[in-house]
C-alpha cells in the first residue's frame, strides 16, 4: 500500500517535468508577454482573469499550488498583488520565487511609474505607495519590461539564451512597428477630455494625450454613490468630456447612468488581454483598445 | 551613472520618432515636444539636486580631508539612490514599515435575554466564551510583522484587553527559505486543524465562533509548539501538517513535565473548478491529555444549587471535517460571491473524574462522546455588503459514569443545543466593517435566547493579505 502511494507521487511529481520552465503569471498581460518572450520554453499559468479586479483576488488553494511549483513568478508588483500575492507565495513554501529571489519579477521595477503619491494617508482611498500600479496601458512601458524578463528568462534557464535573445529582438521589432501604427490611428484622440470610473488609466492617458477631467470614484478603489455621480454630472456640465471610459472588470452601471445623463458615450476596454473577445494577444489588446477609444468619439 | 529605466525610455523615444515622422502632424510633433520637455525638466531635475549634493559634499571636504572622503563616499551612494527611484520603491507591501505594524480596533454592543454565563446545555465542563451586554470594548489587536533575515519571518499578535493587560495571541516564527514545499513555524500560533480555527477575530464573518468552536476548543485553540507543513507539488492543492505543542489550552491542561503535551495532524485539499468556483476541504486530528482539569458550576442529580466542582483527567481525541466552497461571477470578488462552509468535530474523552471537589470528592471512570457542527453562508449581493446565515449544532453525547458516580454525574442531557444567526455588515474600504447581528438561540434547555449585535471592526497600519 505504501509503495503504491509512494509510486503514484513520484508519478505525478515527474508527470509535470518536461517543461523547462514553470511561470506563474499574477496578470493576464504578463502571461502574453512571457509567452512572445519564451514561446514553448515555458509552461504558463496565470493566476487572474481579465475580468477579475487584481486588487482584489483571494489567496485560493490552486494559486499556492501553482506557485509551489513555479520557477518564475511575474507579477506587476507596486502593491497591486498586495492582498493575496504575500499568502500565496509564502504558503507555497517554494523558496525560489520569494521577493527578493531570481524567480520573483515584478513589472513595474522596469518603469517609470506615474503618480507616485506625495502624502499615504487611507482618508485619500486605496493608494499606493510605489505609484500607479496599472501599468499595462501603455504599450511603451512593454519594452522596458520585455528587455528586462528576458534578461531574467535568460538567467533561469542559460542553455536556451539564443532562444531568448532571438524572441525578444523579434518582439521589439514588431512592438515598435505596432506602437507606431496605433500612435498614428490614435492621432484624432489627442487632448480629448475623459471621464474614467477608476483611476486606470494614467499610463494609457499620458501615451495617449488623453486629457481626464474626472474620475467616477470618490475615492480611489470606494465604489461610486448616487451622490457623488451627481456631483460628476453638474461639474460635466462646466467641463464637458467626450467619454466615460472603464476596464472590463467593473462594474458598467455607473459608467452607463453619468453617459446616459451627459449624453456622451461611455467606453469599456479590455484593461488586459482576454478582457474583451477581441482582445485575445498583447497586440491585439491595444488594437481593440485603440479602436473602442475611437469609436467613443463619434 | 545612467538609469537603466531612462535610458530604456530614451531609447525606446528615439526608437519610436523615426517611425512617427512619417505621419507627424502637429499635434504629434507637440506630443514629441512635450515629451521631450518633459524628459529634460526631469533631468535638469536631477542636475540640480546632484549640484546641490556635490555642493555639500565639496563644504564637508574643505573642513577635514578625511572627512572629505567620507563625504564623497556618501555623495555617490546619496546619488545613486538618486538616479534610481524604482530600487527605493521596491521596498513596498508589507516591508513599507519595518516591521509591518497593524492596529486592530473593535467592539460590540450587545442585547441578551438570558445570562451568558450560563453555558450550553451538556456543556458545562466545557469552555463558555460566551457575550457581553451592553457597551463592550472588544480586544484591540497589536499585529507586528517582518522578515527577520533571509530564513525566518517573524509574527507577534498582541490582544489588548479591555479591561486592562495583554494577551499574546500570537508570537511565532516561521520558515520562508526551506523550500520543497516545506513551513516551519515555531512559537505561539492558531493550530492549523479545521477551517475557522486559523482565523483572526477580525476576520471572523460573524460577531461570535459557532457553537462548536466555542465549547469544544474555547473559540480557538492556540498552542504552544512546532508545527511543520508540507505541500505536494501537484497542480491540485495538497497539503499536509502536524503540530507538537503544549497543550495548554482546552481540552488539555497546562503541564510541568518534559516532552509534547498535545498533537495535531490535519491534511488539505482544494482546487478551482473553472475560474468562478473555488473549493477546500480538510480533515484534522488532535489529541490530548488532560490533567486535574477543572470545572466549576456544573449541575449533578442532586440538583445542588450552584452545581458541583469538577475535576478530569484523561485522554481526549478531537477528529474534524470541514469545507468550503466560494462561488464569484467572473472571479471578481469585489462585485459579487458567495461562500458556503460547514465544519464537524467529534471528541471522545476518556479517564477519571472527580465529582465534587469540594465536597463528596468522589473519582470514578468517565468517558464521553461530544460532538458538533456548523453550517453557514455568506453572500456579497452587492459591493459592500454581505449578508450572512448560519446554524450550529451540539451533541453532548452519552456519558459512562463509573459505578461511584452514577448517582451523582448526569451522564445524559437529552438535548442538543443549537442556535441560528442572521447577520448583515458593510464595508466602507476594505479597512473597515460595519456588522449587525440577529441570532436565535436554543443552547440551554428551557432558556431561549434573542441576542442581537453591533459590532465595528476597524484595522489602521499595514494590512496584511487574508488566508483562504
Amino acid at each position: 500500500m505504501k509503495k503504491i502511494l509512494y509510486v503514484s507521487l513520484l508519478l505525478l511529481i515527474s508527470g509535470n517535468a518536461h517543461a523547462a520552465l514553470n511561470v506563474f503569471a499574477c496578470e493576464p498581460e504578463w502571461a502574453a508577454l512571457t509567452q512572445q518572450l519564451a514561446g514553448d520554453k515555458v509552461s504558463i499559468y496565470t493566476a487572474t482573469g481579465a475580468l477579475q479586479d487584481s486588487h482584489r483576488v483571494e489567496a485560493r488553494p490552486s494559486l499556492i499550488a501553482k506557485a509551489r511549483r513555479a520557477n518564475l513568478v511575474v507579477c506587476t508588483g507596486a502593491e497591486l498583488e498586495m492582498a493575496w500575492l504575500p499568502v500565496v507565495l509564502r504558503e507555497s513554501g517554494n523558496s525560489a520565487v520569494q521577493p527578493g529571489n531570481s524567480g520573483y519579477f515584478e513589472a513595474a521595477q522596469s518603469v517609470q511609474m506615474l503618480e507616485v503619491p506625495t502624502r499615504l494617508d487611507r482618508a485619500d482611498g486605496d493608494v499606493h505607495a510605489a505609484g500607479n500600479p496599472h501599468i499595462q496601458t501603455d504599450p511603451r512601458n512593454f519594452l522596458t519590461i520585455a528587455d528586462a524578463l528576458s534578461k531574467r528568462l535568460i538567467q533561469l534557464d542559460p542553455a536556451h539564451i539564443a532562444h531568448y535573445q532571438q524572441q525578444l529582438a523579434t518582439f521589439n521589432q514588431q512592438w515598435h512597428a505596432a506602437i507606431a501604427k496605433w500612435e498614428k490611428q490614435s492621432a484624432p484622440l489627442r487632448g480629448v477630455a475623459i471621464i474614467v470610473q477608476h483611476r486606470s488609466f494614467p499610463y494609457l492617458n499620458n501615451w495617449l494625450g488623453l486629457k481626464q477631467v474626472a474620475e467616477l470614484e470618490p475615492k480611489p478603489g470606494m465604489e461610486p454613490s448616487a451622490a457623488y455621480l451627481g456631483q460628476v454630472l453638474n461639474q460635466l456640465q462646466q467641463h464637458p468630456a467626450k467619454m466615460v471610459v472603464r476596464a472590463a472588470y467593473q462594474d458598467g452601471r455607473p459608467s452607463e447612468w453619468i453617459a446616459e445623463r451627459a449624453h456622451i458615450s461611455a467606453v469599456m476596454l479590455p484593461f488586459t488581454v482576454g478582457g474583451t473577445p477581441q482582445s485575445g494577444d498583447l497586440f491585439a489588446l491595444f488594437d481593440d483598445t485603440i479602436q473602442r477609444l475611437l469609436e467613443g468619439l463619434k | 551613472m545612467f538609469n537603466k529605466t531612462y535610458l530604456g525610455v530614451a531609447i525606446a523615444a528615439l526608437l519610436v520618432h523615426p517611425f512617427n515622422a512619417s505621419a507627424a502632424s502637429d499635434a504629434d510633433l507637440q506630443a514629441i515636444r512635450e515629451q521631450i520637455q518633459q524628459l529634460k525638466q526631469s533631468y535638469e531635475q536631477r542636475i540640480a539636486q546632484l549640484e546641490q549634493r556635490l555642493q555639500s559634499a565639496e563644504a564637508t571636504s574643505k573642513q577635514a580631508v578625511a572627512a572629505a572622503a567620507q563625504a564623497q563616499t556618501t555623495a555617490q551612494q546619496t546619488s545613486v539612490a538618486q538616479t534610481a527611484p524604482r530600487a527605493v520603491a521596491s521596498t513596498g507591501g508589507e516591508g513599507a514599515f519595518n516591521p509591518a505594524i497593524s492596529l486592530i480596533l473593535g467592539g460590540t454592543y450587545g442585547t441578551l435575554r438570558q445570562n451568558p454565563a450560563i453555558p450550553a446545555t451538556g456543556f458545562a465542563m466545557n469552555p463558555n466564551p460566551g457575550h457581553e451586554r451592553g457597551f463592550n470594548l472588544g480586544e484591540s489587536e497589536l499585529g507586528i510583522s517582518a522578515n527577520i533575515d533571509a530564513n525566518y519571518r517573524g509574527v507577534a499578535t498582541l490582544a489588548l484587553d479591555p479591561a486592562g493587560g495583554v494577551g499574546v495571541e500570537n508570537a511565532f516564527v516561521q520558515t520562508s527559505a526551506l523550500g520543497n514545499g516545506l513551513n516551519l513555524k515555531f512559537g505561539r500560533y492558531f493550530s492549523g486543524l479545521g477551517y475557522l480555527n486559523e482565523q483572526h477575530a477580525h476576520a471572523w464573518d460573524f460577531v461570535d465562533q459557532p457553537l462548536v468552536y466555542a465549547a469544544l476548543w474555547g473559540n480557538q485553540l492556540g498552542e504552544d509548539g512546532l508545527q511543520a507543513k508540507w505541500l505536494a507539488p501537484t497542480d491540485t492543492f495538497i497539503e499536509v501538517g502536524g503540530e507538537l505543542g503544549r497543550g495548554r489550552g482546552f481540552p488539555g491542561s497546562d503541564r510541568i513535565k518534559n516532552g509534547a503535551g498535545s498533537g495535531v495532524l490535519f491534511a488539505h485539499v482544494g482546487d478551482d473548478i473553472g475560474i468562478e468556483h473555488s473549493w477546500r476541504f480538510g480533515a484534522s486530528l488532535h489529541k490530548t491529555h488532560a490533567a486535574d482539569r477543572i470545572s466549576d458550576a456544573v449541575p449533578d442529580l442532586l440538583g445542588t444549587a450552584g452545581g458541583v466542582s469538577n475535576s478530569f483527567s484523561g485522554d481526549s481525541q478531537t477528529t474534524g471535517l470541514d469545507f468550503v466552497w466560494k462561488y464569484s461571477p467572473n472571479g471578481n470578488i469585489s462585485e459579487r460571491y458567495l461562500k458556503l462552509q460547514g465544519e464537524y468535530f467529534r471528541r471522545k474523552e476518556s479517564g477519571l473524574l472527580t465529582y465534587d471537589t469540594a465536597g463528596a470528592n468522589l473519582t470514578d471512570s468517565f468517558s464521553v462522546t461530544q460532538s458538533g457542527w456548523y453550517l453557514q453562508s455568506v453572500y456579497q449581493f452587492m459591493p459592500r455588503w454581505r449578508a450572512g446565515l448560519r446554524y450550529d449544532r451540539l451533541d453532548p453525547g452519552i456519558a459512562s459514569v463509573g459505578a461511584l458516580n452514577v448517582g451523582n454525574v448526569i451522564s445524559s442531557y437529552g438535548f442538543q443545543p443549537t442556535r441560528t444567526s442572521l447577520m448583515l455588515d458593510y464595508s466602507q474600504s476594505e479597512f473597515s466593517r460595519l456588522r449587525l447581528q440577529l441570532a436565535r438561540d436554543n443552547s440551554r434547555q428551557g432558556l431561549p435566547d434573542n441576542q442581537f449585535f453591533v459590532q465595528y471592526i476597524m484595522s489602521l497600519g499595514a494590512h496584511g493579505a487574508h488566508q483562504y
